[in-house]
């Protein structure tokens, strides 16, 4: 049976549901005061990883852009949305020349995390959780990734106790509406129903702020975050 | 007359000061062993063998008051008054983290875990060996320090690992350990010989930012000075159940329960001041390890398996 395009549209119209044209916030994370300066790593007692740097790696607790832009800001609804179960989707961190990949990793709360070793010498994954359950596992090059999931909303952590110098966070959340700002500290929370929602930018630093922002259809609104730090 | 009211009056006030004096001695057998917290805690249970252990059992107040808060604090939070002069520092209770566990990293430890722990004592530490209590004080107290975290109400505590039965020492078995020790980058923390100076020995810190030294099996003599038990079952559980809150971790995914006890025989040579049956085997094989050879499955003549480089599978 042939439809009309009428048909068609309003067809679509009852069956999609109305968040699939949600809102969007989006915005950028900048920066007052002066950040901690970052310091080159020596990595000399690993060689394998040394050589995979052409010049050494800088420690990552502050990272910025040009325009005092802030990367690595967790910006996600802190309020506001229904909690969403976690993704099916594993989410991926990684172990590549000693440091960690992302810098800082976002997830759902029971959502599954892989850690991954790509270098050739061993390293021991150790999420200092405090609300979660803390673990450490050591991982040799070579072996399958290491699975596990966190349960309850944290900002944990995670060292390696062999590379000291190597440090990253996962940030466990209960929303799936998040985004970690990148070296331009921008940020782009889609697919927002109508509703009244807190948003939370948090840095590592321990610095965070919080506003709020209503969605009323499709609009886009733009919400920047400043965040002070301080030199030491 | 005037000696007898004397009397009287001395006698009432006498009687008056042993009755109090009685009182006070009843009131003695149950002392108010505060604080008290804000949230009051449910009572918990132990249960280790046929014994059980209960936290709201009278003495076990008492004697955590008496014997453990010093240290340990009296909201079971490490911070007792004589903690600023301890290090290694008491265990927080409130974090629910262990070091000394049969179960796997992450989890909590069996009541018998900590049951053991008290009994035994924390070698090189402040912790002593607690031979004061009876089995049931001891019961009790594991109850009462279950009390300090909200862990213990919403998990249960993990399964004890499968430890399988021993395989004899061997020169083999040895060397099969000292290829896993390499393998396994050991050495990046406890050294090359075990004692401790590994390239990254210098920067470890434990979960709450002390710092802290690996093992060093170079050291003691004939005490086996390892923190959780010294039989080779005891340094089995440690490098396959990690020692939480430490930089030690676990390695039980990585390592086969059978290769696990080859790892503790050569560790038990790194003892060097311990006599030991491993020592003795090494020294009737002339004192010195011999390169592991992996052994090639058994195949038909002329059909030799590939079995790849390196110690272990």
């Amino acid at each position: 049976m042939r439809m009309s395009k009428t048909c068609i549209a309003i067809l679509v119209a009852a069956l999609c549901p109305a968040y699939m044209f949600g809102g969007t916030i989006s915005g950028k994370v900048t920066y007052t005061g002066t950040p901690m300066k970052m310091k080159p790593i020596d990595m000399s007692k690993e060689p394998t990883c040394a050589k995979q740097h052409a010049t050494p790696v800088m420690t990552e607790g502050v990272v910025t852009g040009p325009n005092n832009t802030l990367a690595n800001v967790v910006v996600y609804v802190s309020a506001g949305a229904d909690d969403a179960n976690a993704p099916a989707q594993a989410v991926t961190f990684t172990q590549k020349g000693c440091q960690y990949g992302p810098h800082v990793l976002a997830m759902h709360a029971g959502q599954e995390l892989d850690v991954l070793n790509e270098d050739q010498t061993s390293h021991n994954i150790h999420p200092l959780a405090k609300v979660n359950r803390e673990w450490n596992k050591s991982q040799p090059p070579g072996t399958p990734p290491i699975k596990d999931h966190w349960d309850q909303p944290e900002f944990i952590e995670v060292k390696c106790n062999i590379h000291p110098w190597m440090h990253g966070w996962f940030a466990v959340l209960k929303t799936n509406h998040y985004a970690v700002t990148g070296d331009n500290g921008t940020f782009t929370l889609p697919n927002l129903p109508p509703g009244k929602y807190t948003i939370t930018a948090w840095h590592e630093s321990g610095q965070k702020q919080t506003q709020d922002v209503t969605i009323t259809g499709n609009e886009t609104k733009t919400l920047d975050f400043s965040l002070a730090l301080k030199p030491y | 007359m005037k000696n007898f009211k004397r009397v009287h009056f001395f006698s009432a006030i006498l009687s008056f000061i042993l009755a109090t004096g009685f009182t006070l001695a009843k009131a003695q057998e149950a002392p108010d062993v505060g604080p008290h917290p804000a949230t009051p805690r449910p009572p918990m249970e132990s249960h280790i063998g046929n014994l059980t252990g209960h936290s709201d059992a009278s003495p076990a107040a008492y004697d955590y008051r008496r014997y453990c808060a010093g240290c340990h604090g009296e909201l079971g939070d490490g911070n007792g008054e004589n903690a600023v002069w301890l290090d290694p520092k008491p265990r927080d209770f409130t974090m629910a983290i262990f070091k000394c566990r049969s179960t796997l990293t992450g989890t909590l430890p069996t009541d018998e875990d900590l049951f053991n722990t008290i009994g035994r004592g924390v070698i090189n530490s402040n912790m002593p060996i607690w031979n004061v209590f009876t089995k049931q004080q001891r019961a009790d107290l594991v109850a009462y320090i279950k009390t300090f975290s909200p862990r213990w109400q919403k998990e249960k505590a993990g399964d004890p690992i499968k430890i399988p039965a021993e395989p004899p020492v061997t020169i083999e078995s040895i060397s099969h350990g000292k290829a896993l020790f390499t393998k396994l980058e050991c050495w990046k923390c406890h050294g090359p010989e075990g004692k401790g100076d590994g390239p990254s020995a210098a920067t470890l810190t434990d979960s709450k930012d002390n710092p802290i030294r690996p093992y060093n099996f170079a050291a003691g003599k004939d005490d086996s000075r390892f923190k959780c038990g010294s039989t080779n079952a005891d340094v089995y559980k440690i490098f396959m159940t990690g020692v939480d809150g430490t930089p030690m971790p676990s390695f039980a995914d990585v390592v086969q329960p059978n290769d696990a006890w080859d790892l503790v025989h050569f560790l038990r040579v790194l003892q060097t001041h311990r006599h030991s049956k491993e020592n003795d085997v090494l020294n009737a094989a002339g004192g010195k390890i011999p390169p592991y050879v992996e052994k090639q499955a058994e195949a038909p003549a002329g059909q030799l398996e590939n079995r790849g480089a390196g110690g272990g599978n």
